[in-house]
């Protein structure tokens, strides 16, 4: 069987798109100095309100929008429990995690009387880019998907230029690496945090809708499945960096895709669930032998994320024989 | 961590305040670190009981079923049997609490030490009165090596404990459910599941009690020894001052790398003996996906972060979390209340015991004001 083609990339773009959203949520928290993993929950209630907003509206990409601002709303509590009341970002984490698995199982009961998974009949999913068909190769690649996947891609390269290439981004930056100096500026540190840590919530209620409305068109208890998590370990892989991020969400994707295929000529499914998070830590094992950083302790630290690995480790031998 | 909570009220109360004696003495009262927890489940109820009632459901019939489908006679067996299981899984996250980390890898633990104990109950040539002990120990073996990876992964590669242990988990528990359907499955049989184990490895109930069993005396002597080495041993001392500032600890000389290894081998041991615990109780069988779907790890975490890690307190917040767990399915059997309402009483607590500091924030703005 052929395994690699252009249809193995289009399912490798579908895989990747959900987590590449989400990290890039997380990415815009760690560059602001918040360690971010309420990113499976949100991911999770943004899948269901997706379906929700797409059986009740009859739109799909009404149902999108709704699952935006809504998880956008959800991401409140993390930003102003954090933020503002200094609460620890962990444990409010932790709870509204397992909030949105407890309430996504418990609504779909309420409203809809199933349990477990909820898939109506003529629920209106995203549809694919059929008018790309004919062109040569972008229509293998992407004509078989929603546009919220190459939308995905295109999302990275904008986050990584307002990064770069903005004040309002610098300064978000500044806020991850040097809190007072953007406090003396006359800026405020709170409100910076809290509009990443709710842009990240809308970023991951696409990456909810994109999973529920257009990988498929259903919702099920627990779908993310630890989506979320995988996004909190490529922002780590790739130290923050959206561009990066891309990357290592691209692994993620094959990884996932490949598992698939494997599944498809026999191998057996817990194959396929075992293979993204064990090739997940594998990566952040070897990336992190090189550059041994941590986001949330960056701040304490003071490392300047630019500096080359090797000559960071070369300091630090030094610094030992001295 | 309330440790530092009430530094910081002894360090309010000795300023020169303006309250009256009487006054100050409610003042520390209310602010007492074991009413956190009972506020926190007040206020959930409360949440809970505006969910219900935005679900059409009434409050007043889903918690009497609740509290009745967990401590009716008929149902404190079970129940107890549960209690026992998520106090252990709050034990296996509330060690490396003490030090300020997150073991949010229970199941994968759990599902680990289960399939170990099954294996040695249904196949280890041991003679009769070896099985139970054997299985226990390896059971805690296998969960406390899964566990222990993380410990180097943080202190030589930084990175967070929180997501290595949830990340090896996943794969763990796609291994215990490989090896359950293609290899030490039970032939013949259209579930996911290993054969009954034998009489041997069955752990022996307490009098002529069905479901609890001696597993509770073990869980209950593990939280003594939690409680005292968390109390009296110089080691716990320095978890505990990890926790309350890690690089205060690290400068002092306290080996960090060692304890954080240390503490998730122990915890990942006690989740292991739980999931060898559920296997050698009824329905004496590895059954795959059933040792996580009841969700006693979630419960012990939620029970572990109510009681801030203490040890004192953890049984009474496990007891809470019990009722939770087990009253779910008796609101669901009477009073037609979906049973997934629990994990959101559940996640509501966490929530807003992390959310307290709201409270602080604004008497601290108040006295900026001032």
């Amino acid at each position: 069987m052929d395994l690699f083609n252009w249809a193995f990339v289009a399912a490798v773009l579908l895989a990747t798109a959900p987590v590449l959203y989400a990290a890039l949520g997380g990415a815009l928290c760690a560059q602001a100095g918040v360690f971010n993993i309420a990113l499976e929950g949100q991911m999770l209630w943004g899948a269901f309100a997706a379906v929700a907003g797409s059986y009740y509206t009859g739109s799909a990409w009404l149902g999108v929008l709704i699952a935006v601002l809504s998880t956008a709303l959800f991401a409140v509590v993390l930003a102003v429990g954090s933020a503002r009341w200094k609460a620890d970002p962990i444990v409010i984490a932790i709870g509204t995690n397992l909030f949105a698995l407890g309430v996504t199982g418990f609504l779909i009961r309420v409203l809809f009387d199933v349990n477990g998974s909820f898939a109506p009949q003529g629920l209106a999913g995203l549809g694919t880019l059929t008018f790309l068909a004919d062109v040569p190769i972008l229509g293998e690649v992407f004509g078989r998907n929603s546009a919220l996947v190459p939308l995905a891609l295109l999302t990275a390269v904008a986050v990584a230029w307002w990064l770069g290439r903005t004040p309002a981004g610098l300064r978000l930056r500044g806020v991850g690496e040097h809190p007072e100096a953007v406090a003396a500026l006359g800026l405020s540190v709170e409100r910076y945090r809290i509009a990443a840590i709710i842009a990240a919530g809308a970023l991951c209620g696409l990456a909810g809708a994109q999973l529920s409305l257009g990988n498929v068109s259903l919702f099920t208890e627990n779908m993310t499945a630890g989506r979320g998590w995988i996004a909190v370990a490529a922002v780590m892989i790739a130290v923050n960096r959206p561009l990066r991020v891309a990357v290592a969400c691209l692994g993620f994707g094959a990884a996932e895709a490949f598992g698939f295929r494997l599944q498809g000529i026999g191998a057996p499914q817990q194959l396929a669930d075992a293979a993204p998070y064990v090739i997940t830590l594998i990566v952040l094992v070897m990336a992190r032998g090189r550059t041994a950083m941590f986001p949330a302790r960056v701040a304490a630290e003071k490392t300047p994320a630019d500096k080359d690995p090797a000559e960071k480790a070369s300091a630090e031998k030094v610094d030992t024989q001295r | 961590m309330p440790e530092l909570k009430e530094t910081d009220a002894i360090a309010e109360e000795a300023l020169p305040s303006k309250s009256v004696l009487g006054r100050s003495v409610f003042r520390q009262l209310i602010r007492h670190p074991s009413l956190v927890p009972l506020g926190a489940v007040l206020l959930a109820v409360l949440i809970g009981s505006v969910i219900m009632l935005c679900a059409g459901i009434s409050p007043f019939v889903a918690y009497p079923a609740m509290v009745r489908g967990a401590l009716a006679v008929e149902n404190l067996d079970y129940t107890i049997s549960v209690f026992t299981l998520i106090c252990g899984m709050a034990l296996a996250f509330a060690l490396p609490l003490r030090m300020g980390e997150y073991n949010l890898g229970g199941n994968g633990q759990l599902v680990f030490g289960g399939i170990t104990a099954a294996a040695i109950g249904l196949y280890a040539p041991l003679p009769a009165w070896l099985v139970i002990p054997i299985a226990l120990l390896a059971g805690a073996v296998a969960g406390g090596l899964l566990a222990a990876v993380a410990g180097p992964l943080s202190s030589k590669l930084g990175i967070p404990i929180i997501i290595t242990t949830l990340l090896l988990s996943t794969p763990a528990v796609a291994l215990t459910s490989y090896l359950v359907r293609f290899q030490i499955g039970e032939a013949g049989s259209g579930q996911a599941q290993t054969a009954r184990l034998p009489e041997a490895a069955r752990l022996p109930g307490i009098g002529d009690l069905g479901y609890t069993n001696i597993g509770l005396i073990l869980i209950i002597v593990l939280l003594v020894a939690f409680w005292l080495f968390d109390s009296r041993s110089a080691l716990g001392y320095e978890l505990r001052v990890l926790g309350s500032n890690a690089r205060f600890g690290a400068y002092g000389g306290i080996g960090v790398s060692r304890l954080a290894t240390g503490s998730l081998a122990v915890a990942g041991a006690v989740a292991g003996l739980v999931g060898a615990m559920i296997v050698a109780a009824p329905p004496y069988r590895f059954i795959d996906g059933a040792l996580i779907s009841p969700g006693y790890t979630f419960a012990g975490v939620a029970a572990a972060l109510l009681a801030a890690g203490r040890p004192a307190l953890l049984p009474l917040t496990a007891a809470v979390f019990t009722i939770l767990q087990v009253g779910g399915s008796g609101m669901e059997r009477e009073a037609d209340v979906p049973r997934q309402l629990s994990d959101v009483l559940q996640a509501v607590v966490v929530t807003v015991l992390a959310l307290r500091t709201v409270v602080e924030a604004r008497r601290a703005r108040m006295r900026r004001d001032v």
